[in-house]
């Protein structure tokens, strides 16, 4: 092969984003090339997709909805990866913190949103806050493999959820579907304009804000930046990594805790099934904006609205191209397998040698 | 009388990295059945030379001839195919297989897998034709550092290969393990394979190559037969300058006692007993050397005195406060400074700029942000200051600390250590692996600190630096002290004994 990597002697800053953004074009190549195959011409699917998600005010505000659970949820993961805690768990958490904003509802109170809202935050916050903190624990405690544990305690929040809103917590006037009753006006989200955008997006913007200032700006962040390069001289600091986990993970949960009290609060006005998108739910998608994002609040606030509009976009050609719900799911997979192997390339760089031999001297 | 063949020739190879030309149109030839040193200073480009004749790192310019063939290495497999093998200083092997396991990995495909009971008997001659004694069933986890090294060479031979790249492999290994491996070097040379030996320590080039090759600043500055040369002119061709060895005054009063060890004991990481009954004093403006064959304890006694480690028994006092069961963090801040042996993977965050290296133990303090906020223009005037006074060679304050050379990365550690107000330094193997430039400037620089007053325990495998530096040296065996003896009066050879598990009583003067 004339093509060979070589190792970089310092990590190619430019590439560190070339390659989010080459990952996202070869991706939609890719998927173009299925579209093909299936009789679909992929431009004017994608002309669709875009000019539904972003140039109409309607798909955008759209395209909004979908980015504030991303953009809390993949801040959340964001931090986490940040100190290699591998926390694919921002699904479960949201779950749980959906839970918990519904409780707060589920008692019978009906009083004002100025008392109702922040409990119900702080509510799920804590909820997902308490969840992320398992892992940790269990990380911190008995060293457990934390995507393991983080992985399948999602399953154990969506069954959770399952079972309150099939059992105790069923609307009894639902004709039968598995949900419960929509929520005093006290507990929903004011909205802004026509469409659902909803102050769950404040919220967001608000975490992307302090999560930045935490990173770049405290002794905390430094931490964290620390334990995430190299461990050993984190302890050799004086750091302690026990404590640092468990606090990153009571961020990272209590974020996604934060997505999820917003989607019932300020979307669905209820808590129900699937209050995450079954085909790509918001929870996992998180882990490809944070690692497409470069571990940057911004880059996740960036991405989190191409994604949006990748939902919007892949809805709206479900609808008038009737291409299968699964599309967004495969540009997605594509996007995190171009951006992993591309990452290759931020640490090694591509030598174009010939391997015959050289005249001799 | 014929001209000795040649086994490899590299002409004019020149080698850059941004910014730096690590390889300036160097010549090299190597003999068949020799060994030939190649020796100079961190950051001459020895190990970029020989990464060029691996196949890890492309020439930009020049052309290699082995065996008289010209060739162009496409991969390292072609150059492990051409009969050449490297060592590197870290071994690559997988702890949880066994010898025969990691000598393998990587060889043999489906239709022909290696059969390990072949293998085996394979390594077993081997081991036993080059004097590498090993097991080859046992788990590499289970063998020291000198038998892991073992079997990296082991690796290479099983290969095929008639030339061996050996990077500073004496570097981990004790004085005794050092002459067993001499043993093995030189039978090796015998059996006529050639050899590239790359060493700082000038005694062992004397004693082991034939031939010398010294770079600097990435050129070859001249290629002696060793028979015709002397330590001192080698000294002189590394660094371009005269050099002299010299030992330091000793302060005639000494203050107060700031570390009190009694009756300390701590365990490895396995569990084991790595402390026993360990008890000492450092007084301000002393240097206390600890002597010891490596893996006597001394990695556990740094970690202790520095909070790193626990104490199971026993009692530690710094200026006369209780710190056992102490976290590292109150150690740092009663002004324990530590430079640890591993500069890499403890000392320093690689990845990070000099900057944030610069203040990673100091990050907490009211220097460098109030509350919980870092202030990062005063962390970049400091990173600015220690570059100034410690003549640190780097691009700038931003550069990641992983792109430094050994010597520079070892100065941006101690200026960090030194440029705050300890009471206590600890330091670990401090001019290890470093030239001769920067072995005097770390020695001055230790020197300094104690005639301003500060306790210094210094630990060392090299008798010669703690001879030159120490007040007292004390030496650990199995994790006990021996005897603690005055520096002036001490010999080497009674060093030597208590190295070796022989009690003195203590000389204190």
């Amino acid at each position: 092969m004339p093509l060979r990597l070589e190792l970089r002697l310092e990590r190619s800053r430019r590439l560190d984003y070339a390659v989010p953004v080459l990952s996202v074009l070869l991706a939609l190549a890719v998927s173009g090339l299925l579209l093909l195959l299936t009789g679909t011409n992929p431009l004017s699917a994608y002309r669709e997709m875009f000019t539904e998600a972003f140039g109409t005010s309607y798909g955008f505000a759209e395209v909004l909805v979908k980015a504030t659970p991303l953009i809390l949820c993949g801040l959340g993961v964001m931090i986490a990866f940040k100190m290699l805690f591998w926390n694919i768990g921002a699904e479960g958490q949201l779950h749980m913190g959906a839970w918990g904003a519904t409780a707060v509802v589920m008692t019978g109170w009906d009083g004002s949103p100025w008392l109702m809202i922040p409990a119900m935050v702080i509510a799920g916050m804590i909820c997902g806050a308490l969840w992320g903190l398992v892992p940790a624990f269990l990380k911190v405690q008995l060293n457990c493999n934390e995507i393991i544990t983080t992985l399948l305690l999602n399953y154990v929040a969506i069954l959770w959820v399952a079972h309150f809103i099939y059992g105790p917590w069923k609307d009894p006037t639902s004709f039968g579907f598995p949900m419960t009753q929509q929520f005093p006006d006290g507990a929903q989200l004011l909205r802004f304009g026509d469409g659902r955008v909803h102050l769950g997006l404040a919220f967001a913007l608000l975490a992307a804000v302090a999560l930045y200032f935490l990173q770049e700006k405290s002794r905390w962040g430094f931490e964290v930046a620390v334990t995430g390069s190299n461990p050993t001289a984190a302890d050799y600091a004086g750091m302690s990594s026990k404590r640092n986990i468990l606090l990153v993970m009571l961020i990272s949960g209590g974020l996604a805790g934060l997505a999820g009290m917003a989607e019932v609060s300020g979307i669905q006005l209820k808590l129900l099934k699937d209050i995450s998108p079954h085909a790509a739910p918001y929870g996992y998608t998180a882990i490809i904006i944070a690692w497409l994002a470069r571990r940057n609040p911004w880059g996740v606030v960036l991405v989190s609205i191409l994604m949006g509009g990748l939902y919007v976009g892949g809805e709206t050609v479900q609808i008038t191209m009737k291409l299968p719900v699964n599309f967004v799911l495969i540009i997605q997979a594509l996007i995190l397998f171009f951006v992993l192997g591309g990452d290759i390339l931020a640490r090694y760089r591509l030598v174009y040698r010939s391997r015959e031999v050289a005249v001799g001297g | 009388m014929s001209a000795p063949r040649v086994a490899v020739s590299m002409r004019g190879v020149t080698k850059r990295f941004p910014g730096v030309i690590a390889n300036d149109s160097v010549d090299l030839e190597l003999r068949e059945g020799e060994i030939h040193t190649l020796l100079g200073e961190n950051g001459a480009g020895k190990s970029t030379l020989m990464n060029v004749l691996t196949g890890i790192y492309l020439p930009d310019e020049g052309t290699i001839t082995v065996g008289g063939e010209p060739v162009r290495f496409g991969s390292p497999k072609d150059a492990i195919d051409l009969g050449i093998g490297m060592v590197h200083q870290h071994f690559k092997l997988v702890p949880s297989h066994t010898v025969t396991e990691n000598i393998v990995l990587g060889l043999g495909h489906g239709l022909a897998p290696v059969r390990l009971s072949e293998a085996e008997e394979k390594v077993a001659e081997l081991s036993k034709r080059y004097g590498l004694k090993v097991d080859p069933a046992a788990h590499v986890w289970e063998l020291s550092i000198g038998e892991q090294q073992r079997v990296e060479i082991l690796k290479i031979l099983y290969r095929g290969a008639r030339i061996l790249l050996l990077d500073e492999p004496t570097a981990v290994l004790t004085p005794q393990e050092s002459e067993e491996f001499f043993v093995t070097l030189r039978s090796m040379r015998e059996q006529g394979h050639s050899i590239v030996f790359i060493s700082h320590k000038l005694d062992e080039v004397m004693a082991v190559s034939d031939r010398i090759t010294v770079l600097r600043g990435g050129k070859n500055v001249g290629t002696v037969t060793t028979a015709e040369t002397s330590p001192q002119a080698l000294s002189n061709l590394m660094v371009g300058r005269e050099i002299k060895f010299k030992t330091y005054p000793r302060p005639e009063r000494k203050g107060d006692v700031v570390l009190e060890l009694e009756g300390v004991n701590a365990v490895d990481d396995r569990g084991l007993p790595a402390l026993k009954d360990v008890s000492f004093t450092v007084a301000s403006g002393e240097i206390l050397g600890f002597a010891g064959v490596a893996g006597n304890g001394q990695d556990e006694l740094a970690q202790v005195m520095t909070g790193l480690r626990a104490v199971t028994a026993g009692r530690m006092t710094v200026d006369g406060r209780p710190m056992a069961g102490a976290r590292a963090r109150d150690f740092i801040d009663a002004g324990i400074s530590y430079v640890p042996a591993d500069r890499h993977g403890v000392a320093t965050v690689g990845d990070m700029s000099l900057t944030h290296n610069s203040v990673l133990r100091r990050y907490r303090e009211g220097e460098f942000g109030r509350g919980p906020l870092l202030n990062m223009v005063a962390a970049s005037k400091y990173a600015d200051r220690l570059i100034a006074e410690f003549d640190i060679k780097t691009p700038g304050r931003e550069t990641a600390v992983r792109t430094l050379s050994g010597g520079n990365l070892q100065k941006v550690i101690l200026a960090r250590e030194m440029t705050t107000r300890h009471r206590l330094l600890v330091v670990m193997s401090a001019t290890h692996g470093l030239d001769v430039g920067a072995t005097e400037f770390v020695r001055e620089t230790l020197n300094r600190h104690r005639q301003e007053g500060a306790a210094i325990v210094l630990i060392s495998e090299d008798l010669e630096e703690l001879l030159s530096l120490s007040d007292r040296i004390a030496v650990l065996h199995q994790g006990e002290i021996m005897g603690i003896v005055d520096a002036a009066a001490a010999e080497i050879e009674t060093l030597g004994l208590m190295m070796a598990g022989e009690r003195r009583a203590e000389a204190i003067a």
